[in-house]
């Protein structure tokens, strides 16, 4: 009876003992690894293009990762498109939704700015507006636009009181051509085929 | 030694026909002066040469006409003497068909060559061992060489192995693609020159053996090196080594196998291994280069293709236009027209005929359609793994087709997709003809855009960021310095009380007569003082922001404190002076009001006096308004020294009305002459002072005369009345005093026009 008795106790004992051990574990792993911010916005951060351009709403790219982390919709971000959409979707294991176009459209191609010199006031207005300080210049001073910089946001166009900025497209030279993938719809059955040479010579 | 070597194998490759005989029946010829040259600056791996001519410049063979722009760079020389037609964008041998910057020369035929030397003779040096392999490496930069097996890269720089130490050099003979013998022809005919470029390369990278690369279906080329390496006579490394034909032996990587056994690491070059490699025409370039100082301006090309009638291999100027070469090859036109530049299994189909040879150009390749049917539409993938048993770099191209067609690029990233190197056998292999390599060459470029799109985001967004921190600390650093500002303004209106009765003990002291210098000190001195204050509590900002620099703290408060004593005095002294200045000018003005009084030079100098005051009150406006602006203690100080400047400038206005008004008064006394007394009064200058004096002794003169002729007028009158026997005499005085005092008018009369003409004169 005694010994049935002690049994009970010292199991009680025992799980009691590794229950504070355990406890005291976890609630040091707590504090030691504690994870400072939200992670999650750094890695939806990481998706977005950094234009910087606020069409989304929000001042900024990393902003509106905060949003999206608290539950803003994911279709704001016309630079990035269907490809960050598509991104953003598989991050957060949602549902991708067509890109909304109360924030404006994806651009065919990328653009940017291009400051026409001798028009140039050197008002800096374009200076403050820029996000990423990609242009150059002081007051009564022409200002140009470091290209390599420029993410092409389009904000320094609006408060220039000249209209002597343009966006223009990004050149393609041989250090950024590559070639494109052969044409889809080639793969067909062998009558179709014939079909398709005939129209092709026609 | 040719048999202690043991030959490896690599995986896959294929057996094309080869179709090398056709341009191997004849010697390699030159080719005629085209009617213009046009070089692209970017002829190889690396950033563009920058052009050193300008249109209608006159050039001579071989002289540097752009200079390499980097370390991986290469520069261009002129291939001709000629005049240099234009430097602008034309279309390139590169199968986007962009356009580049070219520079065009229009030959004048005479080939006249640059004035140029060999190596040793440049360094005063016989044997290639005392010429030391860095200016060996140097002296290849500067003949502009570039890699000629087709990739084209910088060879000075492959060259530069920096720490890695090199065992062998592998010279790549191996020429394996079907159709092109440049490489053939040029080992038949100069397997001297092979030989000692081989040499020269032994001696720049210190290698031990050399070995060269010679596929066996290029008997004569063997045959030749060899008989080269008898003819050279003394000792050597140089082992020729035939190797089975397969094609792509002749890849970097695959020779290497074949040669050691050992495969380059991915992401890794041969140097890794301890190996270089060259390609034979390198070598033959880099001899010419140092044996007889030429830059490399011409290059052997194979033109072949059943569409040409007479195939075979010209020795060809860069920059000469395929369609010249292809004229020479007796080129037929075909119905769909096709030249490919390089070989039929990477070479690519040019857009057009009026394109420049490169550098790296080993091969025209024009066959008809037969010969060389145009790809077939392709088919279904049917998993047949042909492929697989074809690639030569152990890839699976089957997988890395499905990830490209789909744009799972991170997946076709880990299939290694950047250790194709696109030679094509998965390509031909393939049952369905499916353009294998075109996926993933858009795959490649695909993710080499998405990663510079990467970068640049990154980019962006660190910029952004630093741009926010910025302008938070910009916005901390005006807040701290506004209080720091009320603070001492706080300050200083509690110590204001006390300093105000010094002032007036000050005032008294300073001497009147120089008030106004003595005020202009004061005020750069207290003007010297603010800027001293303003950076000593930056200073202190600084420190207090800063951990490291507590100690310094208190030093910056005490040195804060001086500053602002001593801008205290200065404020006192200041207003003292101003006190005393302000005391002295109205004295002095009143002075001038009386004593000039009826000098006609004196409105002049009161208008001047007032306009000296007014710019000054300007001032002191301007300075309270800054004072104001900055929060400053000397405002109220400021204010009473604007107020009296105001009452300064009323007065000195005063005086000037007044002294106008008196100058018109006292010409209307005079009669007739006032209007043109007051204007030469006005713009008096030191000509006619003198007149101006006369008139004025005159004026005098008559006022007595006056004064006289009243008198007696009034003795007169009163002998009149008492019926004194006085007043005929008296009459008859009183006209001759008329008479005089008439007299005096005239004269008068007659110097005030005088003096007016004088002054209009001058």
């Amino acid at each position: 009876m005694s010994a049935a008795l002690w049994t009970i106790v010292i199991a009680v004992g025992l799980l009691a003992v590794l229950a504070v051990i355990f406890g005291a574990v976890l609630g040091f792993a707590a504090i030691r690894f504690k994870v400072e911010g939200n992670p999650i916005v750094d890695q939806i951060n990481n998706l977005l293009p950094q234009t910087q351009c606020g069409q989304c709403g929000y001042p900024g790219c990393k902003p509106y990762a905060e949003a999206i982390a608290g539950g803003e919709k994911i279709n704001k971000c016309p630079p990035g498109g269907e490809g960050t959409i598509q991104s953003l979707a598989d991050l957060l294991g949602v549902e991708p939704e067509p890109l909304d176009a109360e924030h404006g459209a994806e651009k065919a191609v990328p653009t940017v700015a291009f400051i026409r010199e001798d028009e140039c006031i050197g008002c800096t207005k374009c200076i403050q507006a820029c996000p990423v300080d990609a242009i150059l210049g002081a007051a009564k001073q022409m200002h140009t636009v470091i290209a390599d910089e420029c993410t092409g946001c389009d904000l320094c166009v609006e408060p220039c009181p000249v209209d002597c900025i343009d966006m223009i497209p990004v050149s393609v030279d041989k250090s950024n051509w590559y070639w494109q993938a052969p044409t889809s719809g080639v793969e067909l059955i062998a009558t179709d085929r014939h079909h398709h040479l005939a129209g092709d010579a026609a | 030694m040719t048999n202690l070597i043991r030959l490896h194998n690599f995986d896959g490759g294929i057996h094309p026909a080869e179709n090398k005989a056709q341009s191997t029946a004849t010697p390699v010829q030159q080719a005629c002066l085209p009617a213009e040259l046009v070089l692209p600056l970017h002829q190889h791996i690396g950033a563009a040469a920058k052009p050193l001519v300008k249109a209608g410049d006159q050039v001579l063979k071989g002289q540097l006409i752009a200079a390499a722009d980097g370390f991986v760079s290469v520069p261009l020389h002129a291939p001709t003497s000629g005049t240099i037609a234009a430097v602008e964008p034309r279309a390139v041998p590169h199968a986007s068909g962009l356009q580049e910057d070219c520079i065009v020369i229009i030959p004048d035929g005479a080939e006249r060559w640059i004035e140029h030397q060999s190596l040793y003779q440049q360094l005063g040096l016989e044997h290639l061992n005392d010429i030391s392999p860095r200016q060996l490496t140097e002296h290849i930069r500067q003949c502009g060489i570039a890699g000629m097996g087709g990739a084209g890269f910088p060879t000075a720089v492959k060259l530069s192995t920096g720490q890695r130490e090199i065992h062998t050099l592998i010279l790549n003979g191996a020429e394996c693609e079907p159709y092109i013998t440049a490489d053939d022809m040029l080992m038949r005919e100069r397997a001297s020159e092979v030989i000692q470029g081989a040499q020269i390369l032994l001696h720049i990278v210190g290698a031990k053996g050399c070995m060269i690369g010679v596929e066996d279906n290029k008997p004569q080329a063997i045959a030749a090196l060899n008989t080269a390496l008898v003819e050279l006579g003394e000792e050597h490394h140089i082992d020729v080594v035939t190797i089975p034909t397969k094609y792509p032996s002749g890849g970097e990587k695959q020779l290497i196998k074949i040669l050691t056994g050992e495969e380059v690491p991915a992401g890794g070059i041969p140097a890794d291994l301890g190996l270089v490699c060259q390609n034979v025409g390198t070598a033959a370039a880099i001899y010419r280069a140092v044996a007889f100082g030429e830059p490399l301006i011409s290059r052997i090309t194979t033109l072949t293709g059943d569409a040409m009638q007479q195939p075979g291999n010209w020795e060809v100027l860069i920059g000469t236009p395929v369609s010249h070469l292809l004229q020479l090859a007796g080129y037929q036109p075909q119905k769909r027209e096709r030249v490919i530049m390089g070989g039929p299994m990477m070479g690519f189909a040019l857009p057009g005929l009026d394109l420049p040879i490169t550098k790296t150009s080993n091969c025209l390749l024009a066959p008809t359609e037969k010969e060389l049917p145009p790809n077939d539409i392709a088919m279904a993938c049917i998993r047949c793994g042909m492929c697989a048993d074809a690639c030569p770099a152990d890839l699976l191209p089957q997988q890395l087709y499905w990830f490209s067609k789909s744009q799972e690029f991170d997946k076709a990233e880990q299939h290694n997709i950047f250790d194709c190197i696109e030679c094509g056998a998965c390509s031909y292999v393939c049952p369905s003809h499916i353009p294998l390599v075109q996926y993933y060459r858009y795959a490649k470029g695909a993710i080499r855009e998405e990663r510079a799109a990467q970068a640049k985001a990154e980019r962006a967004r660190q910029r952004f960021e630093e741009r926010l921190a910025r302008q938070e600390r910009e916005v901390a650093e005006k807040e701290a310095k506004r209080k720091a500002r009320a603070e001492a303004a706080a300050k200083a209106q509690a110590a204001k009380p006390a300093v105000a009765a010094d002032s007036a003990a000050a005032t008294s002291n300073a001497p009147a007569a120089d008030g106004n210098a003595e005020l202009e000190k004061l005020q750069k001195q207290f003007d010297a003082a603010q800027s001293a204050l303003a950076k000593t509590k930056e200073k202190l900002e600084a420190a207090r922001a800063d951990e490291s620099m507590a100690d310094k703290v208190p030093l910056f408060e005490s040195a804060l404190n001086k500053t602002q004593d001593k801008i205290k005095d200065l404020a006192k002294q200041l207003a003292a002076a101003k006190k005393a200045a302000k005391a002295a000018p109205v004295a002095a003005s009143a002075a001038t009001t009386d004593t000039d009084k009826g000098d006609p030079n004196s409105p002049e100098r009161l208008k001047r006096k007032w306009e000296t005051a007014q710019a000054r009150l300007d001032t002191a406006l301007k300075r309270l308004a800054e004072a104001k602006e900055q929060g400053l203690d000397t405002v109220d100080a400021l204010q009473t020294g604007v107020d009296k400047q105001q009452e300064r400038v009323n007065e000195a206005k005063a005086a000037y009305d007044a002294s106008v008004a008196d100058g018109a008064a006292a010409g209307a006394t005079v009669g007739g002459s006032t209007a043109p007394q007051a204007t030469g009064a006005q713009t008096a200058d030191n000509s006619a002072a003198d007149q101006a004096a006369n008139i004025e002794a005159l004026n005098k003169k008559i006022l007595a005369q006056q004064d006289r002729v009243a008198k007696m007028q009034e003795r007169l009158d009163m002998a009149k009345a008492e019926g004194l026997d006085t007043v005929d005499a008296l009459t008859l005085g009183v006209q001759k005093q008329q008479d005089k005092l008439l007299q005096l008018q005239q004269e008068l009369a007659a110097l005030a026009p005088a003096g007016t003409t004088s002054n209009e004169a001058s």
